[in-house]
């Protein structure tokens, strides 16, 4: 049996050590904000912070996270929206959305260690791939919350006891 | 907030109405949580794309798809537009197929391509939201005992002036309901529009920043299981012989199903799904295909370039004259490699066969009436039994609409697991090696210039396959013209008085279908073969192609647009080099200039595209600039390195690392100059595809002095001399 903490509760799973981060997390925990893309972690549509780093969830061993923070789109602000989701909203980022939860967390950590990055670190971090073409918005979104506070990022908080309890459905 | 609604307000509607085909919905969506307040309340559909609940909760129904075009938002804003309401009020939700079917098909087309989805169904939405309007405005006159016209309304109040009565909406949509429509109903002259035409909000990005599970990935059922499939390798291939033992026997499968063309292992979770899948020993019969190679695609082509006599797409004047009679000839030749759609999301379909003998599916489709049609065909059941629940797209690109393969699939394996909801999902590299191709073509152009350097003469010859042929085999091809093949040559706007177009149909093994801006390969042609021409006269590509479109062309229009908005009067930069093309294609008109730079090592960097379109009208500009950045990135790939080769039979390409997705330092600036002229209607999803390659092109040429006549320029050595 598999422990992880994730967004802030600490979850079972009964899974093989070797299974992606990312099928325990929608498959057998019900967050299915992360997505399948690719599977050889290039696209990053998987993407989560594993202890407020950017982790590729579809090729990262589910055992490697355990003791770690592992925080999802579905737990990045405990208080409705993240200040990154509120700018998403803003400068209307996504078109299909699919690689967005992905691309939300990487600019979560981006700000988190960059509160003012230069187009280089957001070409660098922002390494998701999107097939819409979205990738201007991202820029002015991140531009945006460039030096903004950052009140409420999960990526970079320590343990959090506010953390919304996990969803009911989807259980396995 | 507005937002999507997931529930199907209908059913409690038709239940209501007595209509009632009582179905369970058990539909774990997070906002069905939060609908949830409304339940019981009575609600009422006024038309059948508007229903208004008590607290003047507007849900508009929308038949199209949304795969983030922006069409859920922008039909959304047609009909609030006329229906007069409070936006902050409006939900939108998709309307159900299996409803549409039982009231002979009340919503229109559910087909969602060739940039349509606002065009071709803005006239009845919006009169279906002023009928609503003058039915809630009679509701009200009635109550009140005045005449309809001394009654105004505003955001959802209808208002009686001389007394200061009001009522709201939410307070009259049950009276309206009972009320016959109206036959008629004058629509709104764009020029006065409140809520279209403006860059409202889209409906759809809450939900999708909040990662809640709106994708069809995203579902999950009680006692759902997953399943990963594998096709035969070779295209129209079978299944010789399966053994798997070895798979039966891994942690988590439930299933092992057999079905013609496929292998599918259902299993607990995708993973461990595909990861049995890996253990199953199939032997392919790859039939005769199982040789086919790049060369075959080749020679299949050239053989119909050979054909002396081919059906013509177009023929004006006398193009042999024209040619013999011309001082300078120029002849070139293109080509094109097949492309796969590669959508974020891979195909997938949620199948259950319900214990009451109902059919559910859930599925990112792009025709939800095509959808319903191949479930029918693949279970038996009447369509009455069936419902599809059109989900969010995760990228759509013309994949998910005519094949409607993975329905089949995803039904055929739920049908082994009676009971069972099954999600199936393809692996990437299942996606990737089994598409419905943007068609491999070569195309031959020979134009006959007079002394001045103008066209007079221009012989087009064509050999690709055929998309209508290969999804819509039954229907048959006037003339033996496929119009995806020609198109770009068979309307050209030019004003050549000698053309001829022929068209060599040339269907291989791989499938073919519509991806984002069907035939827009040609535009590559056309657009660069026009640069030699414009070069071969000594001409100014913006100056040549305007003497050669008539006054009022449209095409004008957007060409001088983009010519000023990108400052083509003035040279770029040191190290930046300029391009142009122009084109109309899917109700619109774009013309587009791509500025680049080469480097040392004769790597293309595109810095900045200037696109200006005219669309007739625009719904919302905000998602119109979204599509030109989105035309741009999608159509910047196929230009740089995107190709799908074949060997063995088989597609080469399989993930993302042969495959490349440009990323966000690749974007460039993209500049979108909305030219809207009135007076028509055009699509935004794919007209600004079409300009892209050649401009790019073309600003290659004028950068290193090199002909780009096939894509992508990663085979092109670029460096200089």
């Amino acid at each position: 049996m598999l422990e992880l903490t994730v967004n802030g509760v600490v979850r079972t799973a009964d899974v093989e050590p070797e299974m992606p981060l990312l099928w325990v997390l929608r498959d057998h925990l019900g967050l299915t904000g992360a997505k399948y893309g690719c599977g050889i972690s290039i696209c990053g549509a998987c993407t989560v912070l594993v202890d407020g780093e950017p982790v590729r969830s579809c090729g990262f061993p589910a055992s490697a996270a355990a003791g770690r923070k592992i925080v999802t789109i579905e737990g990045l602000s405990a208080q409705g929206l993240h200040r990154v989701q509120t700018a998403w909203i803003e400068h209307e980022v996504p078109q299909c959305g699919y690689c967005q939860t992905g691309m939300i967390m990487s600019a979560v950590a981006l700000l988190a260690k960059h509160p003012k990055p230069t187009d280089g670190q957001i070409d660098d971090a922002m390494s998701n791939l999107c097939r819409c073409g979205t990738y201007a918005r991202v820029r002015k979104a991140i531009h945006g919350l460039a030096g903004s506070p950052a009140a409420g990022d999960a990526g970079a908080a320590p343990e959090r006891a506010d953390a919304p309890p996990a969803p009911a459905s989807g259980q396995a | 907030m507005t937002q999507i609604s997931h529930r199907r307000e209908f059913l409690k509607v038709s239940a209501a109405l007595g209509g009632a085909l009582a179905l369970e919905f058990g539909f774990p969506m997070a906002s069905a949580a939060a609908d949830g307040g409304a339940a019981g309340a009575p609600v009422a559909e006024v038309t059948a794309w508007i229903v208004i609940h008590p607290d003047d909760r507007v849900v508009i129904r929308v038949a199209r798809s949304e795969m983030g075009q922006g069409t859920l938002t922008a039909l959304a804003q047609l009909v609030a537009e006329e229906l007069d309401c409070d936006w902050a009020n409006v939900h939108a939700e998709f309307a159900s197929p299996n409803e549409h079917f039982r009231r002979n098909r009340i919503w229109g087309s559910m087909s969602t391509g060739g940039s349509m989805g606002v065009r071709a169904s803005q006239d009845y939405v919006r009169k279906a939201g002023a009928s609503a309007r003058t039915m809630l405005v009679a509701a009200a006159a009635a109550r009140w005992g005045v005449s309809a016209s001394s009654c105004s309304v505003d955001k959802g109040v209808v208002t009686h002036a001389s007394s200061g009565r009001t009522l709201r909406y939410g307070e009259l949509a049950a009276d309206a309901a009972a009320i016959a429509p109206p036959k008629d109903v004058p629509l709104r002259d764009p020029k006065d529009w409140k809520i279209a035409g403006k860059p409202v909000h889209r409906l759809d990005t809450p939900d999708k920043v909040l990662g809640k599970p709106v994708f069809a990935v995203d579902v999950v059922l009680p006692g759902m299981l997953h399943a990963s499939i594998a096709q035969c390798p070779v295209f129209g291939g079978k299944i010789a012989s399966v053994d798997a033992r070895d798979a039966q026997r891994m942690r988590g499968v439930k299933k092992v199903v057999r079905e013609e063309g496929f292998v599918a292992v259902v299993a607990d979770s995708w993973w461990r799904a595909n990861e049995a899948l890996k253990k199953v020993k199939i032997r392919w019969d790859v039939g005769e295909d199982g040789d086919a190679s790049n060369a075959t695609v080749t020679r299949m082509l050239r053989d119909g370039l050979a054909q002396e006599k081919l059906p013509q797409a177009r023929s004006l004047g006398d193009v042999e004259a024209g040619i013999a009679g011309a001082a300078k000839i120029v002849e070139a030749e293109y080509r094109s490699p097949y492309l796969n759609h590669a959508t974020m999301e891979p195909q997938t379909c949620t199948a259950w066969f319900k214990p009451d003998g109902f059919l559910e599916i859930w599925t990112s489709t792009q025709n939800g009436e095509a959808s319903m049609t191949a479930a029918a065909q693949a279970s038996g059941l009447p369509l009455a039994k069936i419902e599809v629940h059109k989900m969010m797209l995760g990228g759509g690109f013309g994949r998910r609409g005519g094949p409607q393969d993975f329905v089949r699939q995803g039904v055929a394996i739920a049908k082994a697991m009676p009971g069972v909801p099954v999600k199936m999902m393809w692996s990437r590299e299942e996606d990737m090696r089994h598409g419905f191709y943007r068609p491999a073509s070569i195309v031959r152009m020979k134009a006959g210039l007079d002394a001045q350097g103008q066209a007079i003469a221009m012989h087009t010859r064509i050999a690709c396959p055929s998309i209508l042929r290969v999804l819509m085999p039954d229907v048959p091809l006037r003339g033996g013209i496929d119009f995806t093949a020609v198109r770009a040559f068979s309307d050209m706007p030019y004003t050549v008085p000698n053309q001829q177009v022929d068209y060599a149909m040339r269907n291989g093994h791989v499938p073919v279908g519509f991806w984002r801006g069907p035939g827009q390969q040609n535009e590559f042609y056309r657009e660069c073969f026009i640069d030699e021409l414009a070069f071969s006269a000594g001409r100014d590509p913006v100056e040549y192609r305007l003497a050669m479109l008539a006054e009022g062309d449209k095409n004008r229009l957007v060409l001088e647009a983009a010519a000023r908005a990108a400052g083509w009067a003035t040279p770029p930069v040191a190290g930046l080099h300029r391009g142009v093309a122009v084109a109309n294609g899917f109700g619109s008109y774009a013309a587009m200039v791509a500025e680049v730079s080469v480097s040392g090592k004769g790597e293309v960097v595109v810095r900045r595209i200037v696109v200006a379109i005219d669309s007739g009208h625009v719904v919302n500009p905000d998602t119109c600039r979204a599509q030109a950045e989105s035309n741009v990135v999608y159509g910047l790939g196929p230009v740089l390195y995107q190709e799908n080769n074949l060997k063995d039979g088989r597609v080469v390409e399989s993930n993302f690392h042969d495959f490349r997705l440009p990323g966000i330092s690749e974007m460039p600036k993209v500049e979108t100059v909305l030219v809207p002229s009135g007076g028509f209607w055009g699509g935004h999803g794919e007209p600004a595809i079409l300009p892209l390659a050649p401009a790019v092109c073309n600003a290659v040429f004028r950068a290193t002095g090199k002909r780009i006549r096939s894509l992508p320029l990663a085979h092109h050595d670029l460096r200089p001399a």
